[in-house]
């Protein structure tokens, strides 16, 4: 009796073991099934990685253009500008997203690894807003002031210094909130703002962009920095102005276009060489006016697409 | 006279048993007290999470793909990713822990080098999460040249989840009684056709459950994927079972609830929430499978 | 004679195949290498990830003191690179410690309660539901410290910002209260019976028992529960990546946001370009971590072992 039992379990082993086997299997001929579908009806896939300003807009550019060409499968991966910029010299992807400009040594490591020159295509502009809440009664900032907030050694680290109290608020402290190191907003801030010198330690540095906004909106002595196109009701851009005294401006989209305000940067894809094929018709829908259209939706700022975008 | 013991104050408690069982009682209520001040917050905040999902989900939710930058529509493409992932680390995982775990408790001999094998288990098992994704993004990412893919993600999830498969199969192996064994030897079967006619039938549930509690693992981890092959996002069609080649990055569920929690703006205020409920859901009902296997098959032990 | 018995014992014993005597060869030969494979990859984990760190020890900016001291953490600056894990490392401790400090005593008060007050129904359904919470995954976790535990910090005590040292603290300990409870129940199962029997035969009350009796004799368990727990929060990502407001600060008080070494690698290894001094010294922080929850996960082994020695 027991030996029946035990074969009889023992086949109930083999059995699931097969059926493990199968499952595994049929998994593979599936996966195998789906490359030969997508063989036929010939998919291309297109890596798109890089900044994480730009990550929504490109998300929204790969979901649309699933409708305009089904048989292009668009990847998006964020990272940071410098990330994409670096897998794009290496050659691993087809196009690197940036709201930086490439750097001159980056375009020669491209030249030196894949013999092919970086080719620069402009997509749109954002501007760089300076986040507080909307309870906090300050309505403009001078680059000066900014830097004196979150640049190492800067000596503001109460609002009262700025002769701002936020109402119903004990607490003066100054929340600074700043993105990790190494995304295009941390480069483009540290830059622009900072003059190349570094952050004070003990900032908040979110992961993404939205989180920043979020946290600025529940968090009354807070500022920070991020796109504009993260704007919510619950937080306030503030205008800024180049050098104290002087008029300051409110990202707008003119602002932006005209450079008048300080913290403008032009958006990039990048590509290894004149793209060619599927990438071509991708950047040339990008730049088309449904394209166009997507960024200006995401709280960007068309390119003019009437110029040629080099 | 006869009786020295007045028959009302015989059973009157005396000072000290009056004491003792106040003491008895307050150190039971404080003790069930911890459990409870543990356990009813934490399905408050279950609750408050089902609360605030509820207005997204539904069967479109899970079929249906992101759509207006991942702030609307489902989770079709994170979810098929995420049972890729389970699937194939599964595969990887399962039949390297049951042998690990044959090994272990059937040809192991209690000596130096086995004891540092089970060390080597046990440190698997404390290895960081982030650990493991540096280690499938040096060796699988750059050293094997597998790039960003599912297979690269899937062998870092195999490798991570081991120690679990090789635990509870231990554990069901060991329960085999050691007479059945020696009864099997006595009549001249070699060592494996043991296992295979008399270990294995009787312990086949207890390594069921191993390998189901090494898909929740699998299906929840988020940090060794995040590196070696998921994605932020990737156009798929909607319901489609095989959108994804192994060569390829996927999305997955629980990376996707980090972007769309983190990074996706003006996200539908639900959309996180509900998204964390399928993953907390699906992840706990394939516990609970697991739970009731080894509760029916404690039940219907035969020895 | 022996050789003459050999061979008679051999004609009578039925001959098995060849083909499954090599079957059965090769599959102990697989059973034998599964078994090592446990060694293989911890120490595969050790090399690849050391491989990787190597190349910063030959880079000009990197100092193994400052890296382990140094509380300045600057691996992207244009001026002064600077790579001190000091404030990381002090910020996984503090966040070990805090979620320990509350974890450990309900812990093991559960654990006591699961062990000697209830009946074995309600022991049963409150190891499962410890199991549950046990499987709850940690980006789930992380959710939560983001959106609901942030917001209570804030309303109950005013901080600033609800993601902090205390939410992560308290959402580490709810996770580690799972493998605390189960692994001190186990040690207090350990406990035999008579001792039991012995105290309340000399009229001990039962929390006379748990003081006097099951703690001192279940001590070594209890401490390697407490070690797994730790090892279990040291290493925990995902959840203190969401929940502690990832600031680079010696934290004043349980209100500061601070940065743990494992969150610090998941925000910064997408964005460091492989190759680069940052992406070294990101693998070099997860030898750090390696390292320590190899130390602990030792001494909790050979805790546990002691206990079964005796």
């Amino acid at each position: 009796m027991q030996t029946h039992r035990s074969t009889h379990l023992c086949h109930s082993i083999m059995l699931s073991a097969l059926m493990i086997a199968v499952t595994g299997i049929l998994f593979l001929a599936g996966c195998q099934k789906g490359d030969e579908q997508q063989a036929k009806s010939e998919v291309t896939t297109i890596q798109l990685k890089g900044s994480d300003t730009l990550v929504n807009v490109a998300q929204a550019w790969a979901e649309a253009y699933k409708k305009v060409a089904p048989t292009v499968d668009v990847e998006v991966s964020g990272g940071g500008s410098g990330v994409g910029i670096a897998a794009l010299v290496k050659g691993t992807i087809d196009i690197a997203s940036a709201s930086r400009n490439i750097k001159p040594q980056e375009m020669e490591t491209a030249k030196r690894n894949t013999g092919k020159d970086t080719k620069d295509f402009t997509v749109g502009y954002d501007a760089l807003a300076v986040y507080v809440h909307k309870d906090n009664p300050l309505n403009e900032i001078s680059i000066d002031q900014l830097a004196a907030i979150f640049a190492e050694g800067g000596t503001v680290t109460k609002w009262s210094q700025m002769g701002v109290t936020i109402p119903g608020v004990s607490d003066d402290e100054i929340v600074r909130i700043s993105r990790q190191s190494s995304s295009g907003t941390y480069e483009f801030f540290r830059e622009h703002v900072l003059n190349k010198q570094d952050f004070k330690l003990g900032s908040r540095d979110m992961n993404g962009s939205k989180e920043v906004v979020e946290l600025i909106s529940n968090t009354k002595t807070a500022i920070g920095y991020s796109g504009m196109g993260y704007a919510t009701p619950s937080v306030k851009m503030l205008c800024i102005s180049p050098k104290p005294g002087e008029p300051a401006c409110p990202p707008t989209i003119e602002n932006t276009l005209t450079k008048k305000y300080a913290l403008a940067r032009s958006l990039h894809l990048y590509t290894l060489g004149d793209p060619e094929g599927a990438v071509k018709q991708y950047i040339d829908w990008i730049l088309s006016v449904p394209g166009q259209k997507i960024l200006e939706e995401n709280g960007y700022v068309p390119a003019d697409v009437a110029k040629p975008a080099n | 006279m006869t009786d020295p013991i007045d028959p009302v104050t015989r059973f009157t408690k005396t000072d000290f048993v009056v004491r003792k069982e106040r003491i008895q009682s307050v150190s039971k209520i404080l003790f069930s007290l911890m459990v409870i001040s543990m356990i009813i917050p934490l399905l408050a905040i279950i609750a408050y999470l089902f609360y605030h999902a509820l207005p997204s989900l539904s069967w479109e939710f899970l079929v249906e793909v992101p759509k207006k930058g991942m702030s609307e529509g489902g989770i079709w493409p994170a979810f098929v990713g995420t049972l890729y992932l389970v699937l194939i680390s599964l595969a990887i995982a399962a039949p390297i822990g049951v042998f690990a775990a044959i090994y272990l408790n059937e040809y192991a001999r209690d000596n130096w080098f086995n004891r540092i094998i089970n060390l080597a288990v046990i440190n698997l098992a404390g290895v960081p999460s982030i650990v493991h994704a540096l280690f499938g993004l040096g060796a699988f990412v750059y050293a094997a040249q597998f790039g960003y893919s599912i297979i690269s993600a899937s062998l870092t999830l195999a490798i991570m989840t081991l120690p679990v498969i090789i635990a509870s199969t231990r554990e069901a192996l060991a329960s085999v009684p050691m007479t059945f064994r020696e009864a099997c030897w006595n009549v001249g079967a070699t060592r494996w056709q043991t296992i295979r006619a008399i270990v294995l039938p009787n312990s086949i549930s207890g390594i069921l459950t191993g390998i189901i509690l090494q898909v929740s693992r699998a299906a929840g981890e988020t940090a060794p994927i995040m590196f070696t092959g998921a994605v932020f996002y990737k156009a798929v069609s909607r319901g489609d079972l095989f959108p994804y080649q192994l060569n390829e990055q996927c999305m997955a569920l629980s990376m996707h609830l980090y972007t769309v929690a983190t990074q996706v703006p003006n996200v539908k205020e639900s959309l996180p929430y509900a998204t964390a409920v399928v993953l907390l859901c699906s992840v706990l009902f394939v516990n609970a499978g697991a739970i009731a296997l080894r509760v029916w098959l404690r039940n219907h032990k035969k020895w | 004679m022996n050789d003459t018995a050999d061979s008679t014992l051999k004609n009578t014993l039925p001959q098995r195949q060849f083909l499954s005597i090599a079957m059965e060869n090769l599959l102990e030969l697989i059973i034998r290498l599964s078994g090592i494979s446990a060694i293989i990859f911890v120490l595969a984990i050790f090399f690849f990830v050391f491989r990787e760190a190597l190349p910063i020890f030959f880079s000009d900016h990197f100092d193994l003191a400052k890296f382990l001291f140094n509380t300045q953490w600057y691996p992207t600056s244009e001026v002064n690179v600077r790579y001190g894990t000091f404030a990381l490392t002090f910020g996984s401790i503090s966040v070990t410690f805090l979620a320990m400090i509350i974890a450990v005593p309900f812990g093991l008060g559960s654990a006591i309660f699961i062990s000697e007050f209830c009946g074995p129904k309600m022991k049963e359904s409150l190891k499962i539901i410890i199991e549950l919470l046990a499987a709850i995954p940690s980006v789930v976790w992380g959710f939560i410290g983001l959106t609901v535990m942030s917001r209570i910090i804030v309303s109950l005590t005013g901080a600033p910002v609800g993601v902090n040292l205390l939410n992560g603290g308290l959402i580490l300990a709810l996770m580690s209260v799972p493998i605390i409870v189960s692994i001190s129940e186990d040690a207090l199962k350990a406990v035999p019976d008579s001792y039991r029997e012995a105290a309340l035969a000399l009229g001990a009350t039962k929390w006379q028992i748990i003081y006097r009796v099951l703690l001192p004799s279940a001590k070594n368990g209890l401490l390697a529960a407490v070690l797994l727990g730790i090892g279990r929060a040291v290493g925990e990502t995902m959840a203190v990546l969401m929940a502690t407001g990832h600031a680079v600060q010696i934290p004043h008080g349980p209100l500061d946001s601070v940065r743990t070494l494992t969150a610090n690698i998941a925000a910064e290894l997408g964005e460091a370009s492989a190759g680069s001094d940052h992406y070294h010294v990101l693998f070099l922080t997860g030898i750090l971590l390696f390292i320590i929850t190899f130390a602990v996960n030792l001494t909790a082994d050979l805790v546990i072992r002691g206990i079964r020695r005796k």
